[in-house]
């Protein structure tokens, strides 16, 4: 049984086109503490790619990524 | 020298010099080594361009990246105060495009290029030059310009830490 995360914020970055779903993630992820994780959805085609990349560049740890409808949701938890 | 041009053999018993200090693994200097850092030289002014660095400069910044915006000549005039706000000009080959888009942008809620900017501005470390030769040839002074720009430099300050950046871009 996979454990469940405790999301501590949901961000809606649906409808959002390039750069808004990386600039709402960069924004909303300073208003974490380390350890804590937000959802992300978006429903830009790029941020498939473009939050892996972003999550790799900024040292954070995507933990999941589900689509649903069409709707991307990303989770990811804030390092230090 | 004997012992290092291995041309000349040592003499058997010679005293060899010491070797040389193993090389340190960090950089000698900041040229060593490039910086985490994207600059652009906005040379256009047409907002087509301009959304096109400012996604960009975003994109860095969001990703924790620095950016220096280095102003020059059709940059500089975007970015006179004011300017943003009445400024619809296209690249003229695709001029015809120009309100098709500018409707598409705003039926999606897309930002301007000049919001993107504030945003990256928000986030991250940008900083927006103008050239120094443009703003002559223009008469014009920081004050003219919007706050965004936070100073005058010349070409050798851009090359000098464009150098250095991983990415250098030219719109």
């Amino acid at each position: 049984m996979t454990p469940t995360i405790h999301i501590t914020r949901f961000v809606d970055a649906k409808g959002q086109m390039c750069p808004m779903p990386v600039l709402t993630l960069a924004r909303a992820i300073k208003e974490l503490a380390p350890g804590q994780v937000l959802a992300l959805a978006a429903t830009d085609q790029g941020a498939r790619r473009d939050i892996p990349a972003w999550a790799e560049r900024t040292g954070n740890a995507l933990l999941d990524i589900g689509e649903e409808a069409g709707v991307l949701t990303f989770t990811i938890r804030k390092s230090a | 020298m004997f012992g290092f041009d291995h041309q000349t053999p040592a003499p058997p018993g010679a005293q060899l010099p010491p070797l040389p200090e193993p090389l340190s693994l960090a950089p000698a200097t900041e040229g060593d080594q490039k910086a985490n850092r994207m600059s652009i030289v906005l040379f256009s002014g047409t907002v087509d361009k301009l959304l096109a660095a400012s996604i960009l400069a975003t994109g860095a910044a969001a990703m924790g990246m620095e950016v220096d915006l280095f102003l020059t000549t059709w940059g500089i005039v975007a970015f006179r105060k004011d300017d943003y706000k009445t400024n619809t000009r296209v690249s003229r080959d695709y001029e015809d495009y120009g309100p098709v888009m500018a409707e598409r942008m705003h039926a999606k809620h897309a930002p301007t290029w000049m919001e993107n900017l504030l945003g990256a501005r928000e986030i991250g470390d940008v900083k927006i030059a103008a050239c120094s030769m443009t703003m002559e040839l223009f008469g014009l002074t920081l004050t003219d310009l919007e706050p965004i720009v936070d100073e005058i430099t010349g070409v050798a300050s851009f090359v000098e830490r464009a150098r250095e950046s991983q990415i250098s871009l030219f719109i």
